[in-house]
């Protein structure tokens, strides 16, 4: 139990994806830039996480340890967490209209987040168990979820200034990504023993 | 004759005017994340150009047999074929810089600019124009991504390439190896990169295209258009 709060704590804080792993830049620079659009995007970036860490874990687990087929990771996961994605999308359009409604569009761009292939890959690195490796996922995602929501509301802002016209747009973004990114770093000292 | 000037463009294309670290936007995950030294930022665009311009070459050789609708998981997998070639010869040759770089070798896969590339190029041109296209976004991704190194090596550090540089001069400022330094960096490389692009263009008055067309998924280029 221990060991899992340590992972969730780790995962939203302290090695906080985009923040301090720089995995899953492109959507969070990408749709950051009003909250809503930055709920929508994180709420499908977690439920996928936690699909596709525990769809990858056991496809790791029983499929390419005992063939020791272990150099075909990349291919592997890649290929199931696209086929995944494809799934959810087909499987949420027929039974939760609703979900899908708010989910839908963002979905298809999760296949080439590099945050959900990361915790895959993360997750081998560190022989997590399956119980870990979800909860990895899911604390991933959340982390995810608060670095991206944290970000739009500064970029709310930043709309309303006066930025020099070199500046206008990415670089600008990029450098409060940076400010945001040093507040994180004072979680570092939160690492449980 | 006007082929060759024809490949020519084509190569200068992807280092200059479509730069795909600084014009195009493209793999920014990579270029932040492994850029802490300048070696590992040559380490990164060496391993990513080879992966573009072998996953161009057979996606344009395939590209007449793939059927439209499926070309997506096809295109996936020939990268993910290269890309792990890429991680056995890393294992193999270079242990050290594979340990530097880890989990972002295999997630070369999910770069933006091959997918971007093959979507953009490689399906709609013959093979020979796709691998100069490869070279030349390669060369420019590994260009950028170097420079980014060399900045945060030296600011940082106070090396560069490892040969210490500036070190007596001033107190390296440790914060441009960590994370924020990535985004601050980047930040201000991208101003300076719009800023001589502006003048530029003030000086021919070309129109200048930004952004990318392919619409590839997970890119910021894509979801703009997406939310528009």
């Amino acid at each position: 139990m221990k060991e899992l709060f340590a992972i969730l704590i780790g995962a939203i804080f302290v090695e906080n994806f985009v923040l301090s792993k720089f995995l899953g830049i492109c959507p969070f620079l990408g749709v950051s830039k009003k909250t809503s659009t930055a709920v929508g995007m994180s709420g499908a970036v977690v439920f996928v996480m936690v699909l596709s860490q525990a769809v990858t874990w056991l496809v790791n687990h029983y499929l390419l340890k005992p063939n020791s087929l272990e150099y075909l990771q990349t291919i592997a996961f890649i290929l199931t967490i696209a086929s995944l994605v494809q799934l959810v999308e087909i499987v949420l359009k027929k039974m939760i209209p609703s979900l899908y409604k708010a989910l839908g569009v963002y979905l298809p761009l999760i296949t080439t987040n590099c945050a959900v292939l990361g915790s895959a890959l993360l997750f081998v690195e560190r022989d997590y168990t399956f119980i870990e490796a979800v909860v990895f996922g899911f604390a991933a995602g959340l982390g995810f979820t608060l670095a991206l929501i944290l970000f739009s509301g500064v970029r709310e802002r930043l709309e309303t200034c006066d930025i020099p016209k070199a500046f206008k747009g990415m670089p600008i973004t990029l450098v409060a990504a940076s400010l945001v990114s040093i507040a994180f770093m004072g979680f570092a000292s939160l690492i449980i023993p | 004759m006007e082929e060759k000037k024809g490949l020519l463009s084509i190569f200068t294309n992807g280092i200059i005017k479509e730069n795909p670290t600084f014009r195009l936007l493209l793999g920014m995950c990579p270029s932040l994340a492994v850029t802490t030294m300048a070696k590992n930022g040559l380490g990164m665009g060496a391993a990513a150009t080879f992966v573009l311009v072998g996953s161009n070459l057979v996606i344009s050789l395939i590209r007449k047999i793939v059927p439209d609708k499926v070309r997506i998981p096809v295109f996936i997998t020939v990268i993910a074929g290269f890309t792990t070639i890429v991680q056995l010869l890393l294992a193999g040759f270079l242990p050290e810089l594979n340990k530097q770089l880890g989990i972002y070798i295999p997630l070369i896969v999910v770069n933006c600019i091959i997918f971007a590339r093959a979507e953009m190029f490689a399906q709609k041109n013959g093979p020979v124009a796709a691998v100069i296209d490869g070279l030349g976004m390669g060369a420019g991704f590994t260009l950028a991504i170097t420079l980014i190194g060399s900045v945060r090596e030296i600011l940082g550090a106070g090396t560069w390439m490892g040969i210490p540089v500036t070190a007596k001069l001033f107190d390296p400022a440790v914060l441009f190896i960590l994370p924020p330094g990535g985004f601050l960096v980047m930040g201000f490389l991208i101003a300076a990169f719009n800023k001589l692009a502006d003048r530029k263009k003030s000086e021919t008055e070309t129109q200048e295209e930004t952004g990318c067309a392919a619409g590839c998924p997970g890119c910021s280029k894509a979801m703009h258009g997406g939310e528009a």
